[in-house]
């Protein structure tokens, strides 16, 4: 493990929660990510696994200092090791952090494709990205395109050249890969390992937990707003007993090819969750701790836990 | 490209049939409500004579003005007539109705004209201005004066307008588009320049909160999209979104608007030289109204209608130009 090496990001007790009215003006903090802790290293692919609504894309936000002026952040980031205050969050972003955002919605629709992946960035580096495009088999016209000419595969292409052509040293990668065909995933995701491999980091939210495995070193489970487990990649590899947490392993076999078990129940929903443990109310291991008390970030074996009973 | 010209010429087909039937229609409510009306063009003719005329002098004018034909036959000789280019005659005038609007339009449009292209700018600026500070302190202030604005009637915004900068101040003439006594052919363009500039703001106010609430929402809805969160996540600053992808996104729908806004400007044009009598072509549709002036009247009524499909049609021409998402469609 490559644990003691300095660390990137370090993201400690976040939590954020949004200002919302409720009837009669009743003003409520609904809370969508809660005590989450996250570490990445140079050199490291992180990927962030979870179902939807977990989460993950505000936690991209969080980090850019880009959340919507009703949300409040509590915890600590860190970048370089220092505190990642708001003028600093304006200062790096685009430049050391850069976003790969989801969907073709995040491009400007009347602006071509070429100036869009460019940016502000300045002088306009038309060479590295006719390489990047090259890289990514996007069509030789692609500059001249507007978003709405792209397919949706190309689309995805562009987005992941964004955050290529900036220097950045920590990528923000928000479910890059859905819409490309394999090959173009792969390809993508094997531009983010030699960047990593580059010293550069990133951090990979992704469904696909498959494509995860395969790349990062390190995968997050998150659930309910929060990591649960963080375990090397090689252990997701390894089986459903290299895991810590109950609901990795309910994850691990969920999955097409371990048996495609599910498990009851549902994941509770942001201002609807459980006093104790977030997974709780679903998990078959559960003592009356566990209903009261948020567990503790644990390291076991490599990894880290939140859970009184992971091993 | 020629795909788009083909698509141009189109639309630009299209719209003249529909310009066309519309046309038709207007011509045909406006005929039959004049007819119904109490106003009798032939004691207006008679009046217009200035001198009184006996019992079998009146009978001959009626039927050289055709009277005594049934209403359908009258608007089928006024329709052909039309179509030759005749107009008829201007009873106040007593020139041909064609050249009385041809005349008065020239002079309408100056004033049409500074008061869009002042409307446009400054309602855009303001919209822009109200939407980049949404609901602080420049954008309250802003959005009261555009709600004032657009709630005051046109006519005594002008007569307030008249009362402060023309006689308190002294600033502009009173009224008309030329100083009085000076020879139609010396008047100089500033002079002009000078007597416009008081009407057409009062006409640019009337469109200016429409456009600048409206330029506004757009830039709110905008700011809000997923690409600006994306602009923002790439480290452009507040000024780089709003050149690079607030602009660019609001400019179409404004545009639109801009060209949209020909039937306002129209109406509010009818009040604005009204106040400040100035001889344009609202000021004539009015006088035709009040002194029964049918000729001139239906003539307005039709070029007015022109007028308005025109603004509409450069609106829907425009769009297909600038819009890529329009233009480029199967390119």
């Amino acid at each position: 493990m490559e644990q003691k090496k300095e660390t990137l990001l370090e993201i400690h007790d976040l939590s954020v929660s949004f200002r919302m009215y409720t009837r009669a003006l009743e003003q409520t903090q609904l809370r969508v990510i809660s005590n989450l802790h996250l570490t990445v290293c140079p050199g490291q692919i992180v990927a962030i696994a979870g179902s939807s609504g977990s989460g993950k894309s505000l936690l991209a936000s969080a980090i850019l200092g880009i959340l919507p002026d009703n949300a409040s952040v509590q915890g600590h980031l860190h970048y370089k090791g220092q505190e990642l205050t708001p003028a600093m969050q304006q200062r790096l972003r685009g430049h050391e952090i850069a976003l790969v955002p989801q969907s073709v919605a995040y491009l400007d629709p009347l602006m071509k494709v070429g100036a869009q992946t460019d940016g502000t960035l300045r002088p306009k580096p038309s060479e590295k990205r006719r390489k990047i495009f090259d890289r990514l088999h996007l069509p030789p016209q692609t500059p001249q395109l507007y978003p709405f000419q792209l397919s949706g595969g190309m689309a995805r292409r562009v987005l992941v050249s964004t955050a290529l052509i900036t220097d950045a040293e920590l990528i923000i990668a928000d479910e890059p890969t859905p819409g490309m065909s394999l090959d173009q995933a792969l390809e993508a995701l094997r531009m983010f390992r030699e960047l990593a491999d580059a010293g550069k980091a990133v951090i990979l939210i992704t469904h696909d937990i498959d494509l995860a495995v395969e790349f990062a070193d390190r995968v997050a489970v998150f659930y309910a707003g929060t990591t649960v487990e963080t375990a090397p990649a090689a252990d997701f590899r390894a089986g459903e007993d290299a895991l810590r947490h109950p609901y990795s392993r309910a994850l691990w076999r969920a999955l097409p090819q371990n048996g495609f078990v599910p498990i009851p129940g549902f994941q509770p929903y942001a201002g609807n969750l459980p006093a104790g443990c977030v997974f709780a109310p679903r998990c078959p291991y559960k003592t009356a701790r566990c209903e009261q008390e948020l567990p503790p970030v644990r390291e076991v074996r490599g990894g880290e836990v939140r859970c009184f009973y992971g091993a | 490209m020629n795909h788009t010209l083909a698509r141009l010429a189109r639309i630009f087909l299209k719209n003249c049939l529909r310009i066309a039937a519309l046309l038709l229609a207007v011509s045909i409510i406006a005929f039959a409500l004049v007819s119904a009306s109490p106003v009798d063009p032939v004691q207006q003719y008679i009046l217009g004579l200035g001198s009184a005329i006996s019992p079998e002098q009146r009978a001959q004018i009626e039927s050289y003005w055709g009277a005594d034909t049934p209403p359908v036959q009258r608007y089928l000789n006024w329709l052909r007539d039309l179509l030759r280019g005749d107009l008829g005659q201007s009873s106040i005038y007593r020139r041909p109705v064609a050249d009385v609007i041809g005349e008065r339009f020239g002079a309408s449009l100056a004033l049409m004209l500074c008061a869009w292209v002042l409307a446009g700018v400054i309602g855009f600026a303001a919209g822009c201005v109200m939407g980049m500070h949404k609901d602080r302190a420049a954008d309250k202030i802003l959005k009261k004066i555009c709600y004032a604005l657009s709630s005051v009637p046109t006519f005594w915004l002008g007569l307030l307008f008249l009362l402060i900068f023309a006689v308190w101040l002294g600033w502009f003439p009173v009224g008309f588009s030329a100083p009085v006594g000076v020879l139609s052919e010396n008047v100089t363009f500033w002079q002009k320049l000078h007597h416009l500039l008081l009407p057409a703001l009062t006409l640019s106010l009337t469109s200016f909160a429409n456009i600048a609430l409206h330029t506004r929402q757009k830039l709110v809805e905008v700011l809000s999209s997923e690409y600006v969160l994306f602009a923002r996540a790439r480290g452009e600053s507040p000024r780089e979104i709003l050149r690079r992808h607030g602009l660019r996104n609001i400019l179409i729908p404004a545009l639109t608007l801009q060209f949209a806004s020909f039937a306002e400007l129209f109406g509010g044009s009818v009040l604005a030289e009204n106040v400040f009598s100035y001889p344009g072509l609202g000021s004539a549709a009015a006088a035709a109204g009040l002194q029964g002036d049918v000729p001139l009247l239906l003539g307005i009524t039709l070029f007015s209608t022109l007028f308005v499909c025109v603004g509409n049609l450069i609106a829907d021409l425009l769009y297909g130009v600038v819009d890529p998402r329009v233009r480029e469609v199967g390119a």
